[in-house]
């Protein structure tokens, strides 16, 4: 599904990302790991396009197209989701409007038809019942005045409304208390199906309790430096990561 | 009971207001002294009088010639907010030399009158080499002429050039030639005309190109004898990759006529140099009914123009009867970031109109301003402001913060910033704010024991403490007691 | 001959037309009108208060268009408080607020020969808005001079909507004047809406007096346009009174839209408000000027002013100046401007989700001086103006088929 070959990246002028190679196929879950600025929020934000960020080196493909030649929107109709690790909000715009606008700019793309203002409020209802988000969150701005955890959880909702074929799960246990973390994470889990792929990204062992990866890697000053099975996620959590720097 | 203590603070408010309307003014002795000063009036002859006394080349001569021509084509303009009164060109002398007496025949002074040595001490400058402020060269200006430069020599070996800007026109004409008038044209506006035609002394600072200015540079002006205008002309030229803090202070005798003086500072700021530009302006404000005091019509402009440097102009202005300043920065090259931070401080019936311009044409350029008013008494305090994003200026960014503090009910204090922008990516944010002192904050200090005289000394001090905090150290000390003095009648 | 002489000498030639048609008030007014804009002329980009206009220029050439008598397609109101030439309440309110020392005012003084009237009576609560809508139809160049007094006597409530619009191809000019008079006690809403064409130049002219306890909340909102100025003065003469101006503007193309507001506080104990959005794309012009005024002794004064707008394009050009000129001490006054560009990080946010870069800035927008509309406390007529603002924004709104540029 996802293959990155020896990707370099800058943000304002320095290199963060040093020659990364990462491969998903369909249905695997990631887990990357690493200490606060080894590069892990430069990735995830490489992959969505965002503008802030300059790929000097590397390929990304996406189902065998060409991820980098796309605009962060093409992207995003292709099937990636990212859950950002803060959401910012965005006064005046309406939750409605703005699902109603990803949705229909997400059919237009994929040649289906556009939902009908009575349709897409149906699918707002139910998504919104699927995913136990406050219907009163759904009716305001978007993020505009949410907590920590209902912005999470907001995502999510994003998340069920789009449906994804690869999500990035961007620090999104940081700052949820232990009940929030288990809510957010169980909902994407409903979500997920058989070819769904993600990234987690995240400090922490203990959002990978919920959400089991596959594989685990360490990113390390810009580079991957070590691949293992779920177990070395407990390893790290133990010993923190400076025995794998030696 | 909230409002009785309101009012009683109140009613101490109106005995400050009494109290600090007697304030005297410290500066206001006058210094005896033989003062050639020549014919009151202003025609072309006084033009190349001036010029003539002053030993000048031809093209400077002429230089003043065509400003005076275009001066007598303008009106006197009817700017700001301010009750400017009639000037009369004619009733003021236009070049007063205190040093006459002890010139040498080349023009500079032998010796120093002791006069004046005792005239500078008393203002806190002395002028001897070996009582000269340690870190600190001093140009000191009398009237029309500059009658002494400190530390001249320590400053040479690093090729640094800091002399009075007569002096400059004799030693290194071509630098002075190559810059003057080339921030302020003399068309800029009328008292521009009128400072390039009659230009009296003032500093002239060369920083060479990858020189950090060892010590603080500082001009100290003085306004002595009686109907005489002064016409300071200051020029700053910091080459690339170089760095000068300069200092500007000033004062006045008390006079029941209004003084004039009509400055021009021009900065010039190359790649990647810095120039840092304070000012403690204490000219005689006039007295409690609005008598006398200096008149102070100032063109402060620095160009940056080159790719990464930066201007920072400070001031903190508490003395003159009528204060119209705009220091300002053109930002010409890219990635310049300029700032200004000011105080202005009116009481009885002083009149400020001050502030900034600063005009972004460089991409990625920054601007910063600051600006906190206070005025007291029946004084008017105007805060005037240009921001102008030129369309080639992508990327530039301003930050505008102006408060003022009003302290009695018969003063007035006006925020009137401009914001011109033709560029879809630069970012502008005003914000203002205008409010009486708090009496919470004075009855708390109150509730503490202190006195609200004092406490309106602290809340302003701290109210200007972002400004003040930007001011070299000493200066810094000496304009928190500008404050504190200032306001001690007004409220604090 | 000068521009000011030829809107004489056609002051000259139609005075004994205009004299016919109109109340006895209106005509003793004229001849001293006309003196004051002689003595005044145009105003230039030097006198302050229109620098980022060339009212000249707007004014030249066409002194010879068509000045035609309206026909006022006025039924008689249900509520029976709209009128035209109430003789009995011009004399009473007519040019009293109104000031000739501005030569726009004086030469629409000098010009108007009717005014509609809107009469609310003592403790009359109108419990339906008016909308008044002023279409512009001709098919010849036109200039007209318009004349608007509304009195709201102590205790009345009304919510009033004039509504500026055209559907011609024609060059248009016109002058408008609307003195208001809030009694005491006295409510009023007031919306003013223009959609009309690049075509079309308007000078409107709004002078409030508000009475104690009065509340006037005045809402101004440009979605289409081709030169605008508005100047719109409250003088709060009444204590405890209240005053709220919002505006909006959408400018692109080479629409200029040049708001100047003025709040004098002439009495302690009152409050005002204002808040004005722009966003000015491609080569558009968008001027804000907003003073506030405490007259000395206007203590417990409380004020505050936003200015926010976006410039779009970078031809386009804004050009904005709060201003506090404040004379009493006992006073909390602040205002704040910007000028900015959309949030890149919602940007990315939106595009994220799928949403088109140019849709994503579209709801920014939308948003943006959406926050104006909010304000609007009249439910229908803000859903309405939303979408009216989304349209606009989509393009749907264009005027621009009949426009002399894109012809």
């Amino acid at each position: 599904m996802l293959e990155i070959k020896n990707l370099h990246a800058k943000v304002d002028g320095k290199e963060i990302l040093k020659g990364v190679d990462l491969t998903i196929h369909d249905g695997e879950i990631h887990a990357l790991m690493g200490t606060n600025g080894a590069g892990k929020s430069t990735l995830s934000n490489v992959i969505v396009g965002n503008p802030k960020y300059e790929v000097t080196q590397g390929t990304i493909t996406f189902n065998g197209k060409d991820l980098l030649a796309m605009s962060p929107e093409e992207r995003s109709h292709e099937g990636v989701f990212m859950s950002f690790q803060m959401p910012v909000e965005i006064p005046g715009v309406s939750m409605t409007n703005f699902m109603r606008a990803a949705v229909n700019a997400r059919r237009e793309a994929l040649g289906q038809e556009l939902l009908k203002a009575t349709d897409f409020l149906k699918l707002m209802h139910d998504t919104q019942k699927l995913v136990d988000i406050d219907k009163k969150l759904v009716s305001r701005s978007v993020n505009e005045g949410f907590s920590g955890g209902e912005k999470k959880r907001n995502e999510i909702f994003q998340m069920a409304m789009l449906q994804p074929t690869f999500c990035i799960l961007d620090e999104t246990d940081s700052g949820l208390d232990v009940d929030a973390l288990r809510v957010v994470a169980e909902g994407f889990n409903r979500l997920r199906t058989e070819q769904t792929s993600a990234l987690v990204i995240t400090h922490y062992q203990r959002l990978l309790d919920y959400i089991r990866p596959d594989i685990i890697h360490v990113l390390l000053d810009g580079k991957i430096v070590k691949t293992a099975g779920a177990e070395l996620a407990k390893e790290i959590e133990e010993r923190g990561f400076d025995w794998i720097k030696e | 009971m909230k409002g009785e203590d309101i009012s009683s603070v109140k009613n101490v408010d109106n005995e400050y207001v009494k109290q600090v309307a007697n304030e005297q003014y410290k500066y206001g002795f006058t210094t005896d002294i033989h003062t050639e000063i020549i014919e009151k009036g202003l025609n072309e002859d006084v033009v190349r009088l001036i010029s003539q006394k002053k030993g000048e080349p031809e093209w400077l001569l002429d230089f003043r010639l065509n400003a005076f021509r275009h001066w007598t084509s303008m009106v006197q303009p009817k700017w700001g907010h301010l009750i400017l009164p009639e000037i009369d060109y004619q009733a003021i002398s236009y070049y007063a030399d205190p040093t006459s007496k002890s010139k040498s025949d080349d023009g500079k002074p032998k010796e120093i009158d002791p006069e004046l040595i005792k005239t500078f001490d008393k203002l806190g400058i002395p002028l001897e080499e070996r009582m000269a402020l340690s870190g600190t060269a001093v140009d000191a200006v009398m009237d029309s002429v500059s009658v002494k430069t400190t530390h001249t020599k320590a400053l040479e070996e690093k090729g640094i050039i800091f002399c009075s800007i007569s002096e400059a026109v004799k030693k290194y004409p071509e630098l002075v030639r190559q810059y003057l008038g080339s921030v302020v044209p003399y068309r800029d506006n009328y008292f521009a005309a009128l400072n390039s035609a009659v230009f009296s002394d003032g500093s002239f600072v060369y920083i060479p190109k990858n020189t950090r200015c060892p010590m603080e540079l500082s001009t100290y002006f003085r306004i002595n004898a009686r109907n005489i205008g002064q016409f300071e002309r200051t020029l700053i030229v910091c080459d690339d990759n170089s760095y000068v803090s300069y200092l500007e202070g000033c004062t006045a005798p008390m006079r029941d006529e209004n003084q004039l003086h009509a400055a021009i500072v021009e900065i010039v700021v190359m790649e990647n140099a810095e120039v840092k530009y304070s000012t403690v302006q204490n000219w005689y404000p006039g007295d409690a009914e609005g008598k006398g005091g200096v008149l102070n019509l100032v063109t402060k402009r620095g160009h940056l123009r080159g790719n990464n440097s930066k201007l920072s102009w400070t001031q903190v202005e508490t003395g003159s009867a009528i204060t119209w300043k705009y220091p300002s920065c053109v930002l010409s090259g890219d990635n310049s970031q300029a700032e200004f931070y000011s105080v202005a401080v009116t009481n009885n019936y002083q009149q400020a109109d001050t502030g900034t311009k600063m005009i972004h044409i460089g991409k990625n350029t920054k601007s910063t301003i600051i600006s906190k008013g206070i005025s007291a008494g029946r004084s008017q305090n105007s805060y005037r402001g240009l921001v102008k994003i030129g369309s080639k200026a992508d990327g530039a960014r301003n930050y505008s913060s102006c408060d003022s503090l009003l302290l009695g009910s018969h003063c007035g204090a006006h925020t009137f910033p401009y914001i011109d922008c033709h560029n879809n990516s630069a970012v502008v944010e005003h914000e203002a704010t205008t409010s009486k002192i708090s009496e919470d904050q004075l009855f708390y200090c109150n509730q503490r024991g202190i006195p609200t005289e004092e406490a309106v000394g602290l809340i302003v001090n701290g109210y200007a403490k972002d400004v003040i905090n930007k001011l070299p150290m000493e200066f810094a000390v000496e304009a928190q007691k500008l404050l504190s003095v200032s306001l001690e009648g007004t409220v604090g | 001959m000068s521009l000011e002489q030829s809107y004489i000498n056609l002051y000259q030639a139609k005075r004994e037309s205009l004299r016919a048609s109109s109340p006895e008030v209106m005509n003793t007014l004229r001849d001293e009108a006309i003196r004051m804009f002689a003595n005044k002329g145009f105003p230039t980009r030097k006198v302050e208060d229109y620098r980022y206009i060339d009212v000249p220029q707007a004014f030249e050439g066409k002194d010879g268009y068509t000045m035609p008598l309206p026909t006022l397609p006025l039924n008689a109101s249900k509520q029976g408080v709209i009128s035209l030439n109430d003789e009995a309440l011009l004399n009473r309110y007519y040019a009293k607020v109104a000031d000739n020392e501005d030569a726009i005012t004086a030469l629409n003084t000098a010009f108007s020969h009717e005014c509609i009237c809107i009469h609310v009576g003592k403790h009359q609560q109108l419990d339906r808005p008016i909308e008044l809508t002023d279409t512009f139809t001709s098919d010849e160049d036109q200039m007209e001079h318009k004349r608007i007094l509304i009195v709201l006597e102590e205790g009345a409530s009304a919510r009033i909507m004039l509504r500026y619009a055209a559907n011609n191809k024609m060059h248009i000019i016109t002058t408008q004047v609307v003195e208001v008079f809030v009694g005491d006690n006295a409510y009023l809403e007031m919306y003013e809406l223009e959609e009309t064409h690049t075509s079309c130049t308007r000078f409107n002219q709004v002078y409030m007096q508000v009475g104690r306890y009065a509340n006037v909340k005045h809402n101004n909102i440009t979605l289409f346009n081709g030169l605008t100025r508005n100047t719109i003065k409250a003088f709060l003469k009444g204590e405890y009174s209240e005053v709220s101006l919002n505006g909006c503007v959408m400018a692109n193309k080479s629409q200029v839209v040049d708001n100047n507001t003025l709040i004098r506080h002439e009495v302690p104990n009152c409050t005002s408000h204002e808040l004005y959005k722009y966003v000015v794309d491609e080569q558009a012009v968008g001027a804000f000027a907003g003073k506030v005024y405490v007259a000395e002794g206007a203590q417990n004064t409380v004020s505050d002013e936003v200015n926010q707008n976006i410039c779009a394009s970078n031809d386009a050009r804004m050009y904005t100046q709060p201003m506090l000129e404040i004379y009493a001490d006992d006073v909390k006054c602040s205002h704040g401007s910007t000028v900015g560009k959309l949030d890149e990080i919602a940007l990315f946010y939106m595009r994220q989700r799928g949403i088109p870069l140019a849709e994503a800035r579209m709801l920014l927008m939308q948003a943006f001086v959406g926050q104006v509309v909010d304000e609007i406390p009249i439910a229908p007529l803000r859903d309405r103006l939303h979408i009216m603002i989304e349209q606009r924004l989509k393009g749907e709104l264009d005027k621009c088929v009949g426009c002399a540029r894109c012809k």
